[in-house]
């Protein structure tokens, strides 16, 4: 073999051996570190894994917002027309975060079935429904074939769509 | 009438940018010089036409124009003049606008400063470009047109710009950004061109390189202007958060570093070359797919994306086009331009090999992260998120890898090095940094830290090995005056861009490891004591600001410790004041924090208000940042770098002998001696 071409196929074997090597951690990392979303139907029904770190989302459920007296500690409840789930949260909630809007929080479903979440995240702005959210409610909508279930289901999806045409609204 | 104006330039424009991606190219061809020499004439037309186009869309901003749906959407008559302009790229429509004008400027400083290429190879270049403009312009004309009418019933008053978005950040960050995006595009066609053209050498890359660079500087520039705007306007404190929209950014940055890199070695010993085309179509291609992974929804939403099939179709055929039909141009022409020439596994080629396999590998990385939750929701794995965990464990010994090589790659010869020499290269570097290192930590007064360390070494390392190497350079039997005034510009921009990834580095390393960042209930008249500094919340007030109302908080802040003071006693001055407010934007009723800062070359005290909770509480967030600064200060010197850099003399040569590539070859063997033996 020619010197050059010995060079090019040990460049190329070299190449390989680094990508193959990345490929296989990058997957392990992927597997590690991915974050699945559940919607709090799935979660009432046992599907979501607990103390693993997961999303979840929904519509901050009204009046369910409560504050610990001497710190940030802080909890609510989101649905999404069927099913409701407690969240339990320390910190601040971002600027957009209120009761009836969408929300989405990262954290793990504790034994008790409660979520703790590291963060909370709410709509960047006042048009805007997290996807997951809106197919949630969705899903909730299709599940039920109860009528007055899928009905306040819709109530709720839609309130979110008229939220952008409603500017009016008070912030605090 | 005057987006009608606007409308019609656009078309003109499309027009004109459709005959230079025609006409130039077929003159090359069928060997007519008369077509060939429309090329120049043709960008100057499209840049005219655009500009008017742009012009007209900034009009109907300033002047509230709110039967455009356009301006309607994202202006608002309250909002002051300044942000109204910088409200045209606040959209969709209007970054295509801007995207389209800065390649017309693009183009057209092409066309201006290539009188010293071939006649040929301009029409090639500028061909290529036309392309890419006529894809752009259909997209707008199409399917994103930003002087559509509202008509006849235009709205009152606009909905206003995103409040996030008027900030002096947003207003410079986007057309950097893009600066450097469409920057790409020129590396990009001049590599479509080697390719139609089959010629690819020495001078080729000499062409190249300083467009990439100056492209790559201005993404630099824009990538950090984003990071500090996240950090002082998002209110969380934090400077990369590994969002796609960041990552989207990041990726043509790899790719373009890598460009740089592997562009020196084509020019200075003709290797690497299909390797270079290779990147500079990858570099393009990874700003196209940032453009509208940012631009078209795709990320909020996949189904967004599928709820309005034409822009997705058009995307998708775009991306299709640009990257499919380059990659196999690549494929059937790259072999004709064969390097034969081998290298030395100790030599600065092989160092760079490095460089770019180790940025290559990073890019995989950020692409895998960032596209595989859009694909596991195409095909329905389910909703995932890929957090900044899994970038991070892939980042950080990356990138500590990269920095290690850098100081020796940059420092070895070209074709060769002694192992001896290479020995006497890194002896007082391997031993000084890690040492430096520990002072430095306990200097501060802060914990070692393993992670601190590792990072803190490896900066070290690299400016350390990058002084002596400037040191060794400059040697001159006269004065070491004389002896750095002979290094060449090329010199001086690498060796500041390298200096510069040492400080972000310090920058990253300290940041991480020692701030000291709470999130607290405060109520008026308390304070706290973050890292050696008190913050006493004075009060809360209502301000007015031109389209928002605030609740402005004061705080005093102070050392703790300093004369006659300790936490308890708070009689004593403070130092400064930060006056964070709550914004309430009237138009939508967006709430939005304002953090306020006290900056700092070695900290940075920030305060955010959270929200009020009853009885004159607040939550507060309240961060000590050590070193955030050097951060931007290190992207700062990487651009200036990239700048300098592409300012070097041997650029703007007036003839380039093309045929005898090789002379050049040769004789900068060893760069820094062939200049200084030139100006002798």
């Amino acid at each position: 073999m020619k010197p050059a071409r010995k060079q090019r196929l040990l460049v190329v074997v070299f190449i390989v051996v680094i990508a193959a090597l990345v490929v296989g951690l990058l997957s392990y990392a992927l597997r590690e570190n991915i974050n699945l979303f559940y919607t709090p139907s799935q979660i009432a029904a046992g599907e979501a894994p607990s103390n693993t770190q997961i999303r979840v989302g929904g519509m901050v459920v009204v009046d369910s917002l409560q504050r610990a007296a001497d710190s940030l500690d802080s909890s609510f409840l989101v649905s999404d027309g069927s099913a409701t789930l407690l969240i339990h949260y320390s910190g601040i909630l971002p600027d957009l975060f209120a009761e009836d809007e969408a929300a989405v929080a990262t954290g793990a479903l504790g034994d008790d079935g409660a979520f703790v979440a590291q963060q909370v995240l709410a709509k960047h702005d006042e048009e805007y429904t997290p996807p997951e959210v809106a197919d949630a409610m969705q899903q909730a909508i299709d599940k039920k074939a109860k009528a007055s279930s899928a009905k306040a289901a819709g109530d709720a999806l839609n309130k979110t769509k008229s939220k952008a045409l409603d500017s009016t609204e008070a912030g605090y | 009438m005057v987006a009608e104006l606007g409308h019609f330039a656009l078309i003109l424009a499309f027009c004109l940018a459709f005959a230079q991606a025609l006409i130039p190219l077929a003159g090359t061809l069928t060997n007519k010089p008369l077509w060939i020499g429309t090329a120049r004439p043709l960008s100057c037309g499209q840049f005219v036409f655009v500009a008017i186009s742009f012009g007209c869309l900034v009009t109907a901003f300033v002047q509230d124009d709110f039967s455009l749906a356009y301006v309607a959407n994202n202006s608002n008559s309250l909002l002051p003049y300044y942000y109204k302009v910088s409200a045209v790229w606040g959209a969709h429509e209007g970054s295509l606008l801007l995207w389209a004008l800065i390649l017309a400027g693009w183009t057209l400083a092409v066309a201006m400063f290539s009188r010293s290429l071939p006649a040929d190879m301009v029409a090639r270049v500028l061909s290529v470009m036309g392309m890419i403009a006529v894809g752009f312009y259909l997209f707008m004309l199409f399917t994103s047109n930003p002087f559509e009418r509202l008509l006849p019933f235009p709205p009152m008053d606009g909905k206003d710009l995103n409040p996030l978005l008027q900030d002096i950040g947003l207003i410079i960050h986007p057309p950097m950004l893009y600066m450097g995006y469409v920057g790409f595009s020129v590396a990009f066609s001049f590599a479509i061109a080697a390719l139609l053209a089959g010629r690819m050498d020495s001078a080729w890359a000499r062409w190249t390189r300083p467009w990439t660079n100056a492209a790559w500087s201005f993404l630099t520039v824009g990538i950090f202007l984003g990071s500090w705007w996240a950090y002082y306007e998002l209110g969380w404190g934090g400077w990369w958060f590994w969002d796609p929209v960041e990552n989207a950014s990041l990726m043509p940055w790899l790719a373009g570093t890598a460009l740089i890199h592997s562009l020196a070695v084509s020019e200075k010993r003709g290797l690497f070359r299909s390797w270079t085309l290779l990147l500079a179509i990858l570099a393009f291609s990874l700003s196209l797919l940032g453009t509208f992974l940012v631009r078209s929804g795709v990320l909020t939403s996949v189904h967004a994306f599928a709820t309005d099939p034409t822009r997705g179709v058009f995307i998708l055929a775009f991306l299709g086009v640009v990257i499919g039909g380059s990659l196999l141009l690549f494929a059937l022409r790259s072999s004709t331009l064969g390097a034969t020439a081998s290298f030395s596994w100790l030599s600065r080629e092989a160092g760079i090999l490095l460089n770019n396999v180790l940025l290559v590998v990073t890019l995989a990385m950020v692409l895998l992260g960032t596209l595989y939750p859009l694909v596991a929701d195409v095909l329905g794995w389910g909703k995932i998120s890929v957090g900044p965990p899994y970038f991070n464990f892939f980042f950080v010994p990356l990138g500590l890898l990269l920095v290690l090589a850098m100081g020796v790659g940059a420092s070895l010869q070209w074709k060769r090095q002694g192992t001896n020499r290479l020995r006497s290269l890194v002896k007082a570097p391997l031993l000084l940094s890690p040492a430096l290192a520990v002072l430095w930590l306990l200097l501060a007064g802060w914990s070692l830290k393993i992670a601190a360390l590792l990072g803190l070494t490896a900066a070290l390392w690299l400016t350390l090995i990058t002084l002596q190497d400037v040191w060794k350079k400059s040697q001159h039997s006269h004065s070491r005056r004389v002896g750095l005034g002979r290094l060449n510009k090329s010199y001086w921009g690498m060796v500041i861009a390298h200096l510069g990834i040492a400080v972000l580095a310090i920058g990253i390393t300290l940041t991480s490891n020692y701030s000291d960042q709470r999130d607290v209930r405060l109520v008026i008249g308390e304070h706290i004591e973050v890292a050696g500094y008190g913050f006493l919340f004075h009060s809360v007030e209502q301000v007015r600001g031109p389209n928002y109302i605030a609740q402005q908080g004061r705080f005093d802040v102070f050392v703790v410790g300093a004369e006659g003071g300790d936490g308890a006693n708070l009689a004593i001055k403070p130092f400064t004041h930060l006056a964070p407010e709550k914004r309430r934007y009237l138009a939508t009723g967006n709430m939005m924090t304002e953090a306020d800062i006290d900056g700092g070359l070695f900290r940075d005290l920030y305060v955010a208000l959270g929200e009020p909770l009853g009885d004159g509480a607040w939550s507060v967030r309240v961060y000590v940042k050590p070193y955030i600064r050097w951060i931007w200060l290190g992207a700062m010197m990487i651009a200036l770098g990239g700048v300098i850099a592409a300012f070097d003399k041997r650029y703007r040569k007036t003839r380039v002998d093309v045929k005898q590539p090789s002379v050049s070859q040769q004789s900068e063997a060893s760069p820094i001696l062939a200049v200084a033996k030139k100006e002798s």
